[in-house]
């Protein structure tokens, strides 16, 4: 059992940081190499999602655990209630301190160690998303994001991947600066916003008996998503929503661009103004009378506003997690009709 | 399983308050084992077994278990202590995220029922009506982990002493598809040797589910095989099923079938092409910004 270290408990948080025996990450490094999750937690996030997140809704949930050296182990979860108007004297940091504290009790894992949300076509780079993992990151170091993919997991195969923010990006982040300049400095691009973590599922053996118990009791699946060769509907919708994130990029392209030339077009302004003075200074020392006094160019032209390249930054990824997705389905699905193909041909 | 009781008389189904509600099935999630099971590993030193609440529905056939959560308690040789507050915060918490859940009963580990069962039964039917009760038996008796689910009767002769009587329920395991898809990933764990598994790539599960398919299918044509050679008896409704498959097969012809697939394998291409166009405008888009 690693050694753990609580820290104190905050009234606003609550998170206890949990560090393995001794290794620090390297500056740059993730501290983050793998994680492992029970098979118990896998479950009870698609209960959640299947009972209460039909629809648009996003589900949200708390993952506890702890670390060990450099893996991170999750034991087990806990759902968080949609948010709804008429609830509104619900407090959420006592729902969680409450919850934290019940299964203290009953032995579970109380540390938290990151939060899981499900997602709607692998839509879910978006600044809420990135705040929140951000403050998580602050927080305990090791935390991550679960993003659980629940029409992906219903056509075959279990969609769940973790995720956290490269360090570069909480350098920005704590920062708070999201000019053009900074995020240049900082070399990061949008493939180097989010890093995805390997996982691992563990079961105990015990658990592993109750499997076999289940297995001998329940029949055979009678669904087999996965090898369905329907495809059209899934590429349909993945294909409007990388649209859409395109329309919202090109916008925010054309903003860069006019902002930009507003740039250059008050540089040639400040020049012209610039050398008109100059022109006027020497003809009055010409005629002797006293130059004009220097006035601030500054203040005469305000510099515009560099747009947030968050934004941008955001959407880029999102497209690009748009762009992977469904390259993905369709190397699946290109497997599956040259199978078909194959199939077709021997038997004629 | 009967508690101590004078020689059982029949069971006064009058003296019940109504008839179990939802039949005799019981239908629980795979979520709900799977706690059990962590609860039990997570004990306290000393304690032989853990008890929990169970929670879902109840409609007119069977009554659906979704949820549990263990709750402390303990227990000594003559007397048993259940920490009836936490049951009550817990299920409040859990209220606030799923409002439709209620109280169903409760679970315990262990392969028999105990005195002290009776007593815990008897707090809980005080919660809900006509709780049932679920036992895992985590001690692995029979080299099986056998689960099953009671309720309660209450037995006697009128006027003497009353007893409880367990009566057992069918238990069936219900799966939300995408549950099923869960748990069969997860089982892969059994085959491993330490137990662990990583999430595999999309055209090994599209490999992997074509191999059961081709199991299943080979395990159908010996089934088939048997039949004609006279080594197993031919049974009428596994036959029909035979047909259907058989029918369920569409009649295409050869050049339709080419059309459609090269059709589809087209778009596809075409939609991975866009793809990577996207792919690579976004990332000229970056280096354009940062020069």
């Amino acid at each position: 059992m690693a050694s753990r270290k609580e820290g104190s408990g905050a009234a606003g948080g609550g998170f206890g940081a949990a560090k393995g025996k001794g290794k620090a990450a390297a500056a740059g490094d993730s501290a983050v190499k793998q994680v492992q999750i029970d098979g118990l937690v896998v479950l009870k996030i698609i209960k959640h999602y299947q009972e209460e997140g039909q629809g648009n809704e996003v589900v949200q949930g708390v993952l506890l655990g702890l670390v060990v050296d450099d893996r991170l182990e999750i034991t087990n979860c806990f759902p968080f209630p949609q948010h709804t108007e008429d609830d509104a004297d619900f407090d959420e940091v006592q729902y969680q301190m409450e919850m934290m504290r019940s299964l203290r009790h009953v032995n579970i894992d109380h540390l938290h160690v990151g939060w899981y949300q499900s997602t709607y076509y692998g839509s879910f780079v978006t600044r809420a998303l990135l705040d929140s993992q951000f403050s998580y990151q602050h927080a305990i170091e090791e935390s991550v994001v679960l993003i659980y993919d629940p029409i992906k997991t219903a056509q075959g195969s279990l969609s769940l991947k973790a995720y956290r923010l490269t360090p570069k990006l909480m350098e920005v982040c704590k920062e708070k600066d999201f000019s053009p300049e900074a995020l240049k400095k900082a070399n990061i691009a949008y493939e180097n916003m989010f890093e995805e973590v390997p996982i691992v599922i563990k079961n105990s053996y015990l658990i592993n008996v109750m499997l076999w118990e289940l297995e001998k009791k329940s029949g055979v699946a009678d669904r087999h998503e996965l090898l369905s060769l329907a495809s059209s509907n899934h590429l349909g919708k993945s294909l409007q929503l990388l649209m859409d994130r395109v329309d919202e990029m090109s916008q925010d392209i054309v903003k860069y661009n006019t902002y930009l030339r507003n740039v250059s077009k008050q540089q040639q302004q400040k020049h012209q103004y610039q050398q008109r003075r100059q022109q006027e200074n020497i003809q009055r020392q010409s005629r002797g009378e006293p130059p004009l006094p220097e006035e601030d160019i500054n203040k005469l032209f305000k510099p515009p506003q560099p747009p947030p390249r968050m934004e941008s930054l955001l959407i880029a990824g999102q497209i690009n997690t748009y762009c992977q997705n469904i390259k993905e389905f369709n190397a699946q699905n290109l497997g599956k009709l040259f199978m078909a193909q194959a199939l077709q041909d021997y038997n004629n | 399983p009967a508690a101590p009781a004078p020689p059982p008389a029949a069971p006064l189904s009058a003296a019940l308050s109504g008839p179990f509600p939802g039949g005799r099935v019981v239908r629980l999630h795979p979520v709900v084992l799977a706690s059990i099971v962590d609860s039990f590993e997570r004990r306290n030193e000393g304690a032989a077994r853990v008890i929990g609440t169970l929670l879902g529905s109840v409609d007119k056939h069977s009554v659906e278990v979704t949820n549990c959560f263990s709750v402390p308690h303990n227990e000594s040789e003559d007397e048993v202590a259940v920490d009836m507050e936490f049951a009550k915060n817990m299920y409040e918490l859990h209220k606030k995220v799923s409002p439709s859940e209620i109280i169903l009963g409760w679970y315990a580990t262990g392969h028999d029922i105990t005195e002290h069962s009776v007593l815990i039964h008897e707090y809980y039917s005080r919660e809900a009506h006509n709780p049932i009760h679920l036992t895992v038996d985590t001690s692995l008796q029979n080299s099986r982990m056998s689960i099953k689910a009671y309720v309660s009767a209450p037995m006697g002769v009128p006027g003497k002493t009353m007893g409880v009587m367990f009566t057992p329920l069918t238990v069936k395991y219900v799966y939300y598809d995408t549950e099923r898809i869960g748990v069969d990933l997860i089982m892969k764990t059994c085959f491993s040797p330490n137990r662990v598994i990583g999430l595999s790539s999309d055209l090994q599960q599209v490999g992997s589910a074509s191999a059961r398919i081709q199991d299943t299918l080979t395990m159908v044509l010996q089934y088939a095989e048997d039949v004609l050679s006279g080594k197993v008896a031919a049974d009428n409704t596994v036959g029909r099923f035979l047909m259907d498959l058989i029918n369920q097969v569409p009649k295409i012809s050869p050049e339709d079938f080419e059309t459609m697939l090269n059709s589809n394998i087209n778009d596809l291409l075409m939609v991975t092409y866009l793809a990577n166009l996207t792919q690579s405008q976004i990332a000229l888009n970056e280096k354009l910004l940062s020069l």
